[in-house]
């Protein structure tokens, strides 16, 4: 990657005086930080990340090389957020930090292609995203996977390996119920609007059905309004923040124009986003109140079912399950309890806390592909205190998350399956 | 050109002792280590990483043979700018050497190497029903190297003793590679007690590799108040009956009102925000004695005018009630961009007395002032706020802490308790000590160091080229050419 870095970034995103000067430098974030436990290393650790912002802010020097290197191996996890006494925002600050090196970097031609398709085509264009999904899953159930992993063809590429390594097994794709609204069982008490998601529906698609269910039997009228679309998040924190807010201001208004008592989510880094809006649409006048109404609305999952609450299930489960923090649901959203509240509630189900259950699993989009030595350090070391706690099941609030504690689960050949807590209390309801 | 050619040969002669991956540099990178938990900041050239006492011995060796400064780092929470490299030169941080080698149940001591994470030790003792005493509220990320070399202490040091308590031996690559141990395994070596001389020596005297230190019991009960005063002066007076009555609770704590406006933002607890100060008292011990001992507490309290006491009712309620404590510095951070955290001692019958004349000293100055500390050993946090941007306040906030520093002597105090001397506070030593007194410090550290590069400037304001006490140095221009 090359650099020219003008200090002046007029209109461009940056992180504020303010957010830096809130930092005091007192090192207490360090033990959080996944990237800065796994190198030691004080550059890659919040406070060194933020003494950076600070440097450039204060034109010391410019996003330099040496800069974006480490402001990339930053996972945005956020624990740092949860540490930090102070309140710094540092989950802001990075988004603005890489929206500048956004607009003052020009990176290689490769990045910029792959950029230009996910982020202007197939995010934005659910339908496209689809269609690719449909390329992967007949890739997968022809047979040619299997010949691919067989014959090993991959091996000589190895990020294209590993990234072949690590394709989710698709299952049968979500289909939004056939009618826009889902009618609560029983006596309707509330009405509530659903983000489908875009990666949830392809993956993960009966995480969506449960969801549905759950909610439907917790007396709510589901509503699922087609013309929503990508929230906007993996735009947000790769340094697009324009496109984010082009996807936020359709979101705000598809789902305001339902008029529904809360805007469900169970995809918590959706969810991190939404709840953002209000800040990421500050400086738009036209959007800025509604976004304050729209985010106030959106709950987790987990948080609307334990706000209820919720009915408890009858069905026993019976098994030992393990709980790992999704990071956009715990550091982001500061919601620990709710979801273990879901699984504490399900009969027969053993609940075990694992060491560090709220340290990143190395999730974060394609950072395991780019980052990849680094990304199989924080999943061992994720997968040692999974299996340390000998769950059945490991259940999580993302699929992000999912996708890679699966990885690591065949990585370390465990046998635990992994689950959304959602779909552990659907199954309860029986 | 030629400190260019230098530098790179520096470069490459620390990369041969550690490898490449492990060795700084660049610009952007010494920005991250200018800085440690004080207000002191100067760039490095070079920061090294290395994993073993022998690399640790080589690296300083080569910085002796050509005669670069050089200067230990932990995880740079020192509030004393103790890691700062002044007069730049190599940084050695040690956070890689962090394994636990050996918890001996049997003899209730552990062998660490100096990165270990201060509050690591303890889980890791927990099977064994032990831990490690010393429990600085940056216990989460400091290091036991940085606790001894800054002879740390900490809420619980007020029942068992601060750092130098609880270590029994070191190994120390001395400043001119040397390696020796000091002490041992038993508690009464023979010979010159340089275990005890080591710590506190604040990086100054050589670099600890490896450390032996004491592990306790963990009490069989333990219970955590909070007395909460309409008056500070009236909690003053609750500290120092609770202290008269011969009762040694194992941490007795103040929180000040601007502490506790800026601690409710940071954490979820529930201090009233209209008290003046509370107290957090903890006792632990017997069971039977715990019951005792905190109905005495509770009823001093009362009798001095609590107008609430509140009881940890889970162990949940307690590490709530700990982190509001251990999270308050920082939270600190919510009130104002800067804070200058002063460390005087005063005798706890002057509490109330030196707590008003610092009021008044930042009052005078119009900066607001905060006040956390070890209140059951007179170990006074004074926290000035202030705006670094604010044209002056750097400066002003440092004569205000002279004032406050003043005071503290005056009553028969003295200028620190745990945070070190370091940079911003050796031009007060002259406070405590005579000319005579510090030369014969200064002999000590002669002997260990002859060489004015081993963590230059730092406790004593007496070497060439240091200058007096401590200014904020303004910060140097990063320009292409303008490195070293
Ligand atoms: C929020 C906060 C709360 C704090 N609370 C407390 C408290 O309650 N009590 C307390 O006493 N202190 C406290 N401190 C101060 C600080 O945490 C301690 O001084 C701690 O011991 C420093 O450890 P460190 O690893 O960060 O050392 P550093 O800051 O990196 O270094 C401190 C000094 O130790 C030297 N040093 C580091 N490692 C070695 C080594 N291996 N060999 C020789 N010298 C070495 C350095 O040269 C430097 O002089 C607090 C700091 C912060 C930011
Ligand atoms: S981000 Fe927060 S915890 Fe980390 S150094 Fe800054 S103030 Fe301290
Ligand atoms: S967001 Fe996560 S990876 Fe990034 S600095 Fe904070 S703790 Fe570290």
């Amino acid at each position: 990657m090359t650099t020219n870095a003008p200090l002046e970034l007029p209109g461009a995103d940056a992180p504020t005086e303010a957010d830096i000067y809130k930092c005091v430098h007192c090192g207490l974030c360090l033990q959080a930080c996944p990237t800065y436990l796994e190198l030691g290393l004080e550059t890659e650790s919040p406070r060194g990340r933020v003494a950076l912002m600070k440097a450039v802010h204060g034109g010391r020097f410019g996003l330099t090389e040496g800069v974006v290197g480490h402001m990339e191996l930053c996972l945005q996890c956020r624990a740092c957020e949860t540490a930090c006494p102070s309140g710094v925002p540092f989950g802001r600050m990075m988004e603005a930090t890489r929206a500048q090196i956004t607009a003052t970097t020009r990176r290689s031609l490769r990045a910029r292609a792959v950029r230009f398709l996910v982020f202007r085509l197939l995010f934005p264009r659910l339908g496209l995203l689809r269609a690719g999904a449909w390329l992967l899953k007949l890739y997968q159930r022809s047979g040619v996977q299997w010949l691919v992993r067989e014959l090993r063809v991959l091996k000589p590429i190895k990020s294209l390996d590993q990234l072949e390594q690590q394709l989710p097994r698709l299952p049968k794709f979500y289909r939004p119920p056939p009618s826009e609204l889902v009618p609560a069982q029983g006596q309707a008490t509330r009405r509530v609007a659903m983000l489908s998601g875009c990666v949830m529906p392809l993956v993960y698609g009966p995480v969506n059905e449960a969801t549905v269910r759950v909610l439907a039997r917790n007396g709510c009228d589901v509503l699922t309004p087609r013309a929503q679309g990508c929230c906007g998040s993996l735009h947000a924190h790769s340094g697009e923040r324009d496109g984010a807010r082009a996807l936020a201001r359709r979101n705000i208004d598809v789902f305001l124009e339902t008029n529904p008592d809360a805007i469900i989510v169970n995809a918590a880094g959706c969810g991190a986003t939404m709840k953002e809006y209000v800040e990421l649409l500050e400086g738009d006048p036209a959007y800025r109140d509604k976004a304050r109404r729209f985010s106030a609305l959106v709950r987790d999952v987990t948080e609307f079912l334990a706000e209820l609450p919720f009915e408890p299930p009858k069905k026993e489960l019976s098994a030992r399950v393990t709980y790992q923090d999704s990071c956009h649901l715990v550091h982001a959203q500061g919601i620990k309890d709710a979801p273990r509240e879901v699984l504490r509630s399900i009969p027969g189900l053993r609940f075990v806390e694992m060491k560090a259950s709220d340290t990143c699993c190395g999730a974060a989009g394609v950072y395991n592909v780019v980052h990849r030595d680094l990304a199989n350090g924080i999943l061992d070391q994720k997968m040692a205190n999974v299996a340390a706690a000998q769950p059945d099941i490991i259940a999580t609030a993302n699929p992000g998350c999912m996708l890679q504690l699966e990885m690591g689960v065949r990585r370390m050949g465990l046998d635990a399956r992994v689950a959304h807590v959602v779909e552990l209390l659907d199954e309860a309801y029986g | 050109m030629a400190t260019k050619t230098k530098r790179t040969s520096l470069i490459g002669a620390l990369e041969g002792i550690v490898g490449a991956e492990f060795v700084l540099h660049t610009p952007e990178d010494m920005v991250v280590f200018e800085y440690d938990g004080s207000i002191g900041k100067s760039l490095p050239q070079v920061v090294v990483f290395p994993s073993t006492t022998e690399q640790v011995a080589q690296i300083v060796r080569l910085a002796y043979s050509v005669d670069v400064p050089i200067v230990p780092r932990g995880a740079g929470t020192g509030l004393s700018g103790g890691a700062v490299a002044v007069k730049g030169g190599i940084v050695v941080t040690l956070t890689r050497m962090n394994r636990i080698l050996e918890i001996d149940p049997v003899n209730r001591q552990a062998t660490v190497e100096p990165g270990v994470i201060n509050l690591h030790l303890s889980e890791q003792a927990e099977p064994h029903g032990l831990y490690y005493v010393p429990d600085p509220s940056s216990q989460r990320v400091c290091t036991i190297g940085g606790n001894v070399a800054e002879n740390s202490g900490g809420p619980h040091c007020l029942a068992y003793g601060v750092t130098t308590n609880h270590v029994l031996g070191l190994e120390v690559v001395l400043p001119d590679g040397e390696v020796v141990w000091l002490g041992g395994p038993l508690e009464d070596m023979p010979g010159y007690d340089l275990t005890g001389l080591f710590v506190g020596s604040e990086g100054t005297l050589g670099i600890v590799t490896k450390a032996i230190v004491k592990l306790y019991p963990i009490a069989e009960s333990v219970r955590t108040l909070v007395a909460v005063y309409e008056e500070i002066d009236d909690a003053s007076r609750a500290v120092s009956a609770i202290i008269a009555s011969g009762v040694i609770p194992a941490a007795l704590e103040m929180i000040d009102k601007v502490t506790i406006e800026a601690v409710v933002q940071a954490v979820d607890v529930e201090y009233p925000s209209d008290a003046g100060a509370v107290l957090l008292i903890e006792v632990d011990g017997l069971k039977e004695a715990v019951e005792q001992e905190s109905e005495a507490v509770e009823a001093i309290c009362r009798d001095l005018g609590a107008r609430e006491i509140r009881v940890a009712e889970t162990p949940e309620d307690r590490e709530r009630l700990w982190a509001a404590r251990k999270g308050a510095l920082a939270a600190l951070g919510r009130l104002a961009p800067n804070y200058y955290i002063l460390d005087g001692v005063v005798p706890r019958s002057r509490l109330m007395d030196v707590l008003r004349r610092v009021g008044e000293i930042c009052d005078r100055y119009d900066f607001r002032v905060a006040n956390v500390f070890h209140a059951g050993d007179g170990n006074l946090h004074p926290n000035i706020l202030f705006d670094e941007r604010i044209p002056g306040q750097s400066e002003r906030v440092l004569e205000a802490g002279a004032e406050i520093m003043q005071v503290c002597v005056e009553v028969g105090g003295t200028i620190t308790g745990e945070h070190g001397v370091g940079l911003e506070k050796k031009g007060f030593m002259s406070l405590v000590f005579s000319p005579q007194d510090i030369a014969a410090m200064e002999k000590v550290r002669d002997a260990f160091s002859s060489v004015e590069t081993f963590n230059p400037c730092k406790i004593f304001s007496t070497a060439k080229g240091c200058g007096e006490g401590w200014r904020v140095p303004t910060l140097p221009d990063l320009g292409p050419g303008s490195f070293l």
